[in-house]
């Protein structure tokens, strides 16, 4: 009982604040509040049972994300305070548009086949093979690595996109993020004394991954976390983009996840499958290697692209 | 329940391997571009490039052969906990077609975007080289994956790879123009994944061939089909979401307008010529096709009518793309739901791929010949094109061949496309569309007669032209050359492109 | 009502917000909120046909839980992209508003 209350209560404020995101009148508040929203979401994930979720929602969906929308919404929010929508007989159409796919999807939650599908057993079956006691790292790193393989691609394409938008004469330079002017003495100190934690903790989030909830999503973006503040406070100088241990960070995952797949094909003779035994071993060194990679892209896709004028 | 045909499909074939090289060795030249900052980068854009003309040729004459599809079950895990890659006779013709154009459009920006020799790259050499490639590798994904998730990954990396092209010059207009792609397009992919998050709790895979035998007409199932395909329309451009592509092609540079122009928008139409013919016979209601085949026609006359009005070259050559893509949605209407199909079917499935892949080459040359008009001109208007004949006459021809296919006059391409289109919807009595088919034809003569009218008008006094290498003339001429000759194929279905097709 | 359920019901809430956030606002940064807020629906209710699929002793079926944290990557890195875009919009226009500026004297003459 009191579980569904609890979960009748989340769940209206999970579609209050987020109503209250695409109605908040300052476009710094309408940030903040997704920001709160996807803390909210996460809460969600828990009580849906995808705890791997709940992480990566309050880690990507929520922090990562809201750090780069705050930036933004401070940058370009102030040309106009108030909201600007289109005009009326639009916004009818649209109303009316969003309201039927809102109610033609939660009515479907009562049509859909009774009989539940899922392939949980299915899972389970093979899951002892690789050695790993986490299902979903099951599905992300064996079943299904291709699509992880691929989404790490879209990651390093995506940190190409960022950086194309410097300028030719800046190419391979400082990134834009600027940090702030006078040493902020709070802020120095968290930047000295938070990292340690920080980096012990992501790495914990990646080591417990192949077993339990976390992995190298999860502890990359709490590197990445850390090394932003580290940059933010100006407690290290932020590296060239052309520097060749950072281009070594950026690439470690993919390349330590195309060798592997590469070794598939040698044994036991498929592209990404692990030669029998040795899954498991395969499977932390590569999240070992992706977590420090993630960690360094989520990072300069915050930072920006290099610009002269901005990196002083 | 039916014999299960979805586990024939999915037996994994000897060379399946090439399906995988296919994907990922484009993937691996990024991840060495960007570690090594540049170094070799000419050596590695190259190879890439030749493994993937290689491959492509191989698959296309393995699926030849042997007169069935080319599958590759990655890590051993069959569907649905696995994915699997399968090449059949479409895959293969646009798998063969893409490694042509890309190789075609890096040998034409070789001279501007070539890779400093052992020596830190450049902006635009290390962005241009490594989007073609995510281009190439999320393309030949879009083309081979039978898995629903899987090409949506695949998807957003085209749309990915695609952005930094548009905005490579870096102007406000084209950072505005690819900002608009991006929402438009990641918009689009949305709703794809909500309509295959349907699907999976309607059916628990993802699995395209073992979907298309599980597949019911409930109402979860049709909301899912109609969000699928209202994603990948806004991807592809169909009026009415035609709106972002004209600012997105025309400001890129000519080598990459001619890629996203010819390959790009033809990954999500692959995508969603698929799932409607191999996922979803069972869900062709007649009326929804029909609704497909009206976009397409506003499509055609839309699109035309807009590029008549244009008064730069590029931007028209982007707003007749938006009218060609709309020729193959005919294709939905005119191939009928059941099996046994009939040869005019037949005939309207090979019209349909037909115009794809000429439309590839002509408007790939196209797109090109305008970027060297630019070059040449310091401007596109068309008005100021006067005196072009006689000071580059091959680009002059090569524009007009291109615009022959485009028009849809024999011998081209694009003529033997339209004209199997026409006899279709001609025999099926569908003379609306026929009409179209026709009138579309008359349009784009139109826009095209008026391009070589102005250019071949004599030149005013006092024009300077900019001295344009024979190299990138002839590759230019040579696409269009191949959209011309695609018109001496025989005016019949072609068994390649039945190879593989589901029921 | 069941938990799942109730979030069913939220999720395709969360997608209408998400539709209605990207057709009226004009802001591009207020249309990126609205297309997080979209795409947070969706995975949520793929989160719900998980929880549904709950069987052999787990939760939810992993399947759907681990296309979700792809998902969430992927849907981040366009966040990244737009958001790059926005800045250097802005600091090359001094706005970013989407709609076109009045054509330049090149194109009329």
């Amino acid at each position: 009982m009191t579980e569904q209350v609890f979960d009748a209560a989340l769940a209206l404020l999970v579609m209050g604040v987020g109503a209250w995101s695409m109605m908040a009148g300052r476009i710094t508040s309408a940030v903040i509040i997704f920001i709160v929203y996807g803390l909210l979401l996460s809460l969600v994930w828990v009580r849906i049972a995808a705890i791997d979720v709940a992480l990566t929602e309050a880690a990507i969906g929520s922090g990562a994300t809201g750090m780069l929308l705050i930036a933004a919404a401070y940058k370009t929010g102030r040309e106009s305070g108030a909201r600007e929508t289109v005009s009326g007989s639009l916004h009818v159409i649209a109303v009316l548009l969003a309201s039927s796919v809102a109610l033609g999807l939660a009515s479907l939650a009562f049509v859909l086949p009774g009989e539940p599908v899922s392939l949980a057993g299915d899972v389970l079956r093979s899951l002892p093979d690789s050695g790993l006691g986490n299902p979903v790292a099951g599905v992300l790193f064996v079943y299904r690595s291709f699509d992880t393989l691929l989404e790490k691609i879209v990651l390093l394409v995506a940190l190409l996109g960022v950086w194309s938008l410097g300028s030719d004469r800046d190419w391979g330079g400082i990134p834009g993020l600027k940090p702030f002017a006078q040493k902020h003495s709070v802020l120095v100190l968290l930047a000295r004394t938070l990292p340690p934690i920080g980096l012990t903790y992501a790495i914990y989030m990646t080591w417990v991954g192949a077993d339990v909830p976390g992995g190298a999503f999860q502890g990359g973006t709490v590197l990445a976390a850390m090394w932003v503040l580290v940059m933010l406070a100006g407690v290290r100088q932020i590296p060239r983009l052309s520097s060749p241990a950072l281009r070594a960070a950026i690439v470690a995952g993919p390349v330590v996840f195309l060798a592997i797949g590469f070794l598939g094909f040698v044994s036991p003779g498929q592209f990404l499958a692990y030669p029998q035994g040795f899954a498991k071993p395969l499977i932390v060194a590569m999240e070992i290697a992706l977590t420090l990679s993630i960690g360094v892209i989520l990072g300069l896709l915050s930072a920006g692209p290099s610009n002269g004028k901005d990196a002083r | 329940m039916m014999p299960l045909q979805s586990l024939a499909a999915a037996a994994p074939t000897p060379d399946g391997y090439l399906l995988v090289l296919a994907i990922i060795l484009p993937a691996t030249a990024i991840v060495a571009l960007v570690g090594l900052g540049g170094r070799g980068a000419a050596g590695i854009v190259l190879a890439t490039l030749a493994a993937q003309l290689i491959i492509a040729i191989r698959v296309l004459s393995l699926v030849w052969q042997s007169g069935a599809p080319v599958v590759y079950v990655i890590g051993g895990w069959d569907p649905p906990l696995g994915i699997a890659l399968r090449a059949d006779g479409i895959s293969a013709v646009m798998m063969l077609t893409s490694a042509v154009i890309f190789s075609a459009a890096a040998a034409f920006a070789w001279k501007d975007y070539r890779p400093p020799r052992w020596s830190p790259e450049t902006r635009g050499s290390l962005v241009f080289w490594s989007a073609l490639l995510a281009m190439a590798s999320a393309l030949n994904t879009l083309f081979t994956s039978a898995d629903l998730f899987n090409l949506y990954v695949a998807l957003e990396l085209l749309t990915f790879a695609a952005i930094p092209v548009v905005s490579l010059k870096g102007s406000a207009e084209t950072l505005r123009a690819a900002l608009r792609y991006l929402i438009f397009a990641v918009f689009g992919s949305m709703l794809y994944l909500l309509g295959i998050v349907l699907l999976y709790g309607a059916y628990g895979t993802l699995d395209v061939s073992s979907l298309a035998e599980l597949i019911r007409p409930n109402a979860a199932t049709l909301v899912a089909a109609a969000l699928v395909t209202v994603g990948l329309l806004a991807k592809t451009a169909l009026f009415p979401f035609h709106l972002w592509l004209p600012p997105a092609h025309a400001g890129a540079p000519a080598a990459g307008s001619a890629v996203l122009s010819a390959l790009v928008v033809k990954g999500s139409l692959f995508l969603l010529m698929r799932l409607w013919f191999d996922t979803f016979p069972s869900l062709r209601d007649p009326a929804a096709m029909q609704i497909l085949a009206a976009l397409g026609a506003a499509a055609v006359i839309v699109g035309s009518v807009m590029a008549i009005r244009q008064a730069r070259l590029k931007l028209l050559v982007a707003y007749s793309t938006v009218a060609q893509i709309g020729y193959m949605f005919f294709v939905f209407t005119l191939v009928p739901v059941l099996p046994g199909e009939s040869w005019i079917a037949a005939s309207a499935w090979t019209g349909g791929w037909l115009q794809i892949v000429s439309h590839a080459f002509a408007k790939a040359a196209m797109f090109l010949a305008a970027g060297l008009v630019a070059e040449a001109l310091g401007h596109d208007r068309i008005r100021d094109l006067a005196g072009l004949g006689k000071q580059l006459p091959l680009i002059v021809l090569t524009f007009a061949m291109s615009g022959i296919s485009l028009m849809g006059l024999p011998p081209s391409g694009g003529f033997s496309a339209k004209f199997m289109l026409l006899v279709a919807a001609t025999a099926e009595g569908h003379w609306l569309w026929a009409t179209v088919i026709i009138g579309g034809g008359l349009l784009a003569g139109i826009y095209i007669f008026g391009v070589l009218a102005r250019m071949l008008a004599a030149m005013p006094d006092g024009t300077a032209v900019a001295e344009i290498g024979r190299g990138r003339q002839l590759i230019t001429f040579a696409l269009a050359g191949v959209a011309l000759l695609l018109g001496f194929l025989p005016l019949e279905p072609m068994a390649l492109l039945q190879i593989g097709r589901m029921p | 009502m069941s938990g799942p359920l109730l979030f069913w019901l939220a999720g395709s809430a969360l997608i209408g917000l998400g539709v209605y956030g990207i057709t009226v606002n004009r802001h591009p940064l207020r249309k990126l909120l609205a297309l997080n807020l979209l795409g947070s629906g969706v995975f949520l209710l793929f989160g719900v046909i998980a929880r549904r699929g709950a069987a052999a002793g787990l939760g939810g079926d992993p399947v759907p839980q681990a296309l979700v944290i792809t998902g969430i990557v992927v849907a981040f890195s366009a966040t990244a992209i737009a958001i790059a875009l926005l800045s250097q919009l802005q600091s090359k226009a001094g706005r970013t508003s989407l709609d076109d500026e009045p054509p330049d004297e090149e194109d009329r003459s």
